[in-house]
C-alpha cells in the first residue's frame, strides 16, 4: 500500500468523481457524503506524502512499471507534496462551504469539484512534460464547468473569455512541448535536464526558443501582467468555493515555472541555465503594480480579493525572479499563506453578500448585517493577514522576502512590495469601514449556515497557525528550495535507481 | 516535402490566429480548430518526417518515430472535446446575451453594455 502512496492523490479524486457522476439531479446528502469524504481522506494522504518527502529521498511511482525515461512516472518531492497537501486542506474547506448549498444551484458540483483535484494533483506530481499538458487540461475542464456553475450572464460571459485564452494557452503548451522534444528526443523532464547538458550548440536556440513560450503558458496560468486580464474577471463571477478553489489555480502556474526551470533549466544546462529569470524578474514587478492599481480601483469586495490574488502571484514570482534558495523558501511559505487566505476571503466575501440583500458584495451603504461581529472579527482577521500587517502570517511571508533580495534587487523589490501592500491596506479598510460601519435599514439577511462559517474559520484559521508553525514551516520550504536548488538529486533519482515496482 | 508542410502548418496557424482575433464567437471557434489543426500538424513532424518508413519499431529497417504519433492522438482527442466545449459555449453565450460578440457588446460602437 506505501508503495502506492503517490498514485493516490489522483486515483482518489478520480474514482469518488466517476462515483458522484452517477447521478446528475437528487441523492444530495450521499453526494456532499462522498464529495467531503473523498476531500478529506486526500488530506490524510497529503500528511502521509509531506512525512514521506520530508525525508529529504525523491522517490517516484512508474505506471504500469515502464522504467523512466521511456514510462510516465509521478514524481514526489518536497515541493510536489507540499503543494499536493496544500490542495487538499484547501479544498476542504471549499467543499464544506459549498455544501450549504451552493452545490445544488447547477448539476453535478462535487463531481467536478473532484476532477478539478485530480488535475491539480495530477498536475504538481507528474515527472513528464506531455503529461503535465494532460493534467492542465483536466484541471481546465472541470474549471470551466465549475466557473459556469449556476449560470448567469456574468459567468458566461467570464467564461468566454476564459476558456478562449486557455484554448489559445494549450495550443501553445502543445508547441512548446513538441519543440522541445524536437530539439532533445525526451518529454521526461529529469531525462531533458540531462540531455540538455550534452545538447550540441545549434540546438540551443530551438530549446530557449520552446522554453520561453513554455513561460508565456505558465504565464497565462499563473497570471503574470500581459496575460492576466481574464482573472479579476473571471475569480469574481465565479461561485465562491469554486473562486475559493481557483486560488491554488494560479499556483499550478507558478509551481510549473518552478518546477521546469528549476529541473530542466537548472545549472547542469550551462549557457541556457536561468534563461528565464531575468523575464520573470521585472514581470513579477510590474504585475506588483497592476495588481496595486488594481486594488485600489476595485468597487466590489469580490473584485477585490481577486486583485489581491494578483497581488500574490506578483509577489510570488518575484520570489521566483530572484532565484536563490532563500528566495524560494520565503516564496514558498508566502504560497502557503496566500493561497489558504485569499481562498477564504473568497467565502468570506460571499457570507456578507449574502447579509447585504441587493447591494451583495459593492462597496455601497446596505443593510446592516446580522452577526456582523463574527463577520467584521473575520474580515478584519484576514484583512491584516493578507495585508501583510503583523502579527499574522503575511508580514512573516513578507519578512522573509524582503529579507532574501540581494542588495542589487532591494532598490526594486522592497518599494514595490510595500507600496502594493500600502494600497492593499487602504483598500480593504475602505471596503471594511464600508461594509460594516455604513448601514441603514433593517437587517435581513438569511441566517448563516455552520458549513458556511466552518469552511471560512478553517481557511483564515492557518493564517494564525502559520505563525505558530513558522519554525517547522519555514524550515520544511528551507529544505525544499534548496532541494530544488540542486537538479541532480531529482536525476539521479529518476535516472539511475530501480523505484516503486506497483 | 519538409517545405510543403512547413508551409501548410504556418499558414493554418496564421488563419486560426487571425480568426482567433475576430470578435464574434463564431470565428473565434474556427480560429480555434484551426490553430489546433496545425498545433497537431506540428506535433506530428516534430519526430522528423520519415516517408516509406514503418509506423513502429520494426528491426533495421527505418521506421517513424511513434512518440509523435500517440502524442498527436492525444492533442486530437483533447482538441476535440473542447471544441464541442467551445460550440456549446458559445451557443449558450448568444442565448444569454442576445448576441454572438465575445465580450456581450450589442453594437460595435465601441461601448459596453450591462
Amino acid at each position: 500500500m506505501m508503495g502506492h502512496l503517490i498514485v493516490l492523490p489522483v486515483v482518489l479524486p478520480l474514482v469518488a468523481g466517476i462515483v458522484l457522476l452517477y447521478d446528475r439531479h437528487g441523492r444530495t446528502r450521499s453526494k456532499r457524503l462522498i464529495g467531503v469524504g473523498a476531500t478529506a481522506l486526500l488530506v490524510i494522504v497529503g500528511i502521509a506524502l509531506v512525512a514521506r518527502a520530508s525525508t529529504g529521498e525523491v522517490s517516484f511511482y512508474a505506471l504500469g512499471d515502464w522504467q523512466p525515461p521511456f514510462g510516465i512516472v509521478l514524481v514526489l518531492d518536497r515541493l510536489s507534496a507540499l503543494m499536493v497537501l496544500l490542495t487538499a486542506l484547501l479544498a476542504l474547506g471549499a467543499v464544506v462551504f459549498a455544501c450549504a448549498g451552493d452545490d445544488e444551484q447547477g448539476s453535478n458540483f462535487h463531481g467536478l469539484f473532484q476532477w478539478q483535484l485530480l488535475g491539480i494533483n495530477g498536475a504538481f506530481l507528474t515527472g513528464d512534460l506531455f503529461n503535465l499538458f494532460v493534467f492542465f487540461e483536466v484541471l481546465l475542464l472541470a474549471s470551466y464547468a465549475l466557473l459556469m456553475h449556476g449560470g448567469g450572464k456574468a459567468r458566461i460571459q467570464a467564461g468566454v473569455h476564459y476558456v478562449v485564452l486557455n484554448l489559445a494557452g494549450s495550443s501553445l503548451f502543445l508547441i512548446a512541448v513538441g519543440v522541445l522534444y524536437g530539439a532533445t528526443g525526451t518529454l521526461n523532464m529529469a531525462d531533458m535536464a540531462a540531455r540538455l547538458a550534452e545538447l550540441p550548440a545549434e540546438r540551443a536556440g530551438l530549446v530557449s526558443a520552446g522554453a520561453l513560450m513554455l513561460l508565456v503558458v505558465f504565464g497565462l496560468k499563473a497570471a503574470i501582467l500581459p496575460l492576466y486580464f481574464w482573472l479579476p474577471r473571471a475569480y469574481s463571477a465565479a461561485p465562491a468555493p469554486v473562486a475559493a478553489l481557483f486560488a491554488i489555480m494560479t499556483k499550478v502556474g507558478i509551481y510549473a515555472i518552478l518546477r521546469v526551470y528549476s529541473l530542466i533549466f537548472g545549472e547542469q544546462a550551462g549557457t541556457l541555465a536561468g534563461l528565464e529569470q531575468s523575464w520573470v524578474w521585472w514581470l513579477s514587478l510590474a504585475t506588483l503594480v497592476a495588481a496595486g492599481i488594481g486594488v485600489l480601483a476595485a468597487r466590489d469586495l469580490r473584485l477585490l480579493v481577486a486583485y489581491l490574488v494578483l497581488v500574490s502571484v506578483g509577489t510570488l514570482l518575484a520570489g521566483i525572479g530572484m532565484g536563490s534558495p532563500a528566495a524560494v523558501s520565503a516564496l514558498l511559505y508566502y504560497l502557503i499563506h496566500t493561497t489558504l487566505v485569499t481562498g477564504g476571503l473568497f467565502l468570506l466575501a460571499e457570507l456578507i453578500g449574502l447579509q447585504r440583500g441587493k447591494a451583495g458584495t459593492r462597496l455601497v451603504m446596505g443593510r446592516p448585517l446580522q452577526k456582523g461581529g463574527w463577520l467584521a472579527g473575520l474580515f478584519l482577521l484576514g484583512a491584516v493577514s493578507v495585508a501583510g500587517m503583523p502579527p499574522l502570517s503575511g508580514a512573516l511571508g513578507k519578512a522573509l522576502m524582503l529579507e532574501a533580495a540581494e542588495a542589487g534587487q532591494r532598490p526594486w523589490l522592497w518599494p514595490m512590495l510595500l507600496g502594493t501592500s500600502l494600497c492593499a491596506l487602504i483598500a480593504l479598510s475602505r471596503a471594511g469601514s464600508t461594509l460594516f460601519w455604513r448601514s441603514q435599514g433593517e437587517a435581513a439577511g438569511q441566517p448563516l449556515s455552520r458549513r458556511r462559517w466552518f469552511g471560512v474559520a478553517w481557511l483564515l484559521g492557518a493564517s494564525p497557525l502559520l505563525v505558530i508553525l513558522a519554525g517547522p514551516v519555514s524550515e520544511y520550504t528551507l529544505a525544499t528550495a534548496n532541494q530544488l536548488a540542486n537538479p541532480a538529486i531529482v536525476i539521479d533519482a529518476l535516472l539511475n535507481d530501480a523505484g516503486d515496482a506497483p | 516535402m519538409e517545405s510543403l508542410y512547413a508551409i501548410t502548418t504556418g499558414l493554418l496557424s496564421a488563419c486560426g490566429l487571425y480568426l482567433t482575433l475576430r470578435g464574434r464567437t463564431f470565428p473565434v471557434v474556427v480560429g480555434l480548430t484551426l490553430l489546433s489543426y496545425a498545433v497537431n500538424l506540428f506535433l506530428f513532424s516534430m519526430g522528423g518526417l520519415t516517408t516509406d518508413g514503418a509506423a513502429i519499431v520494426n528491426g533495421p529497417t527505418a521506421y517513424a518515430d511513434p512518440l509523435p504519433q500517440a502524442l498527436v492522438l492525444t492533442a486530437i482527442v483533447i482538441g476535440f472535446a473542447m471544441t464541442a466545449f467551445v460550440v456549446i459555449l458559445a451557443m449558450r453565450a448568444r442565448g444569454e446575451m442576445g448576441n454572438d460578440h465575445v465580450d456581450g457588446r450589442k453594437h460595435d460602437d465601441g461601448e459596453e453594455r450591462r
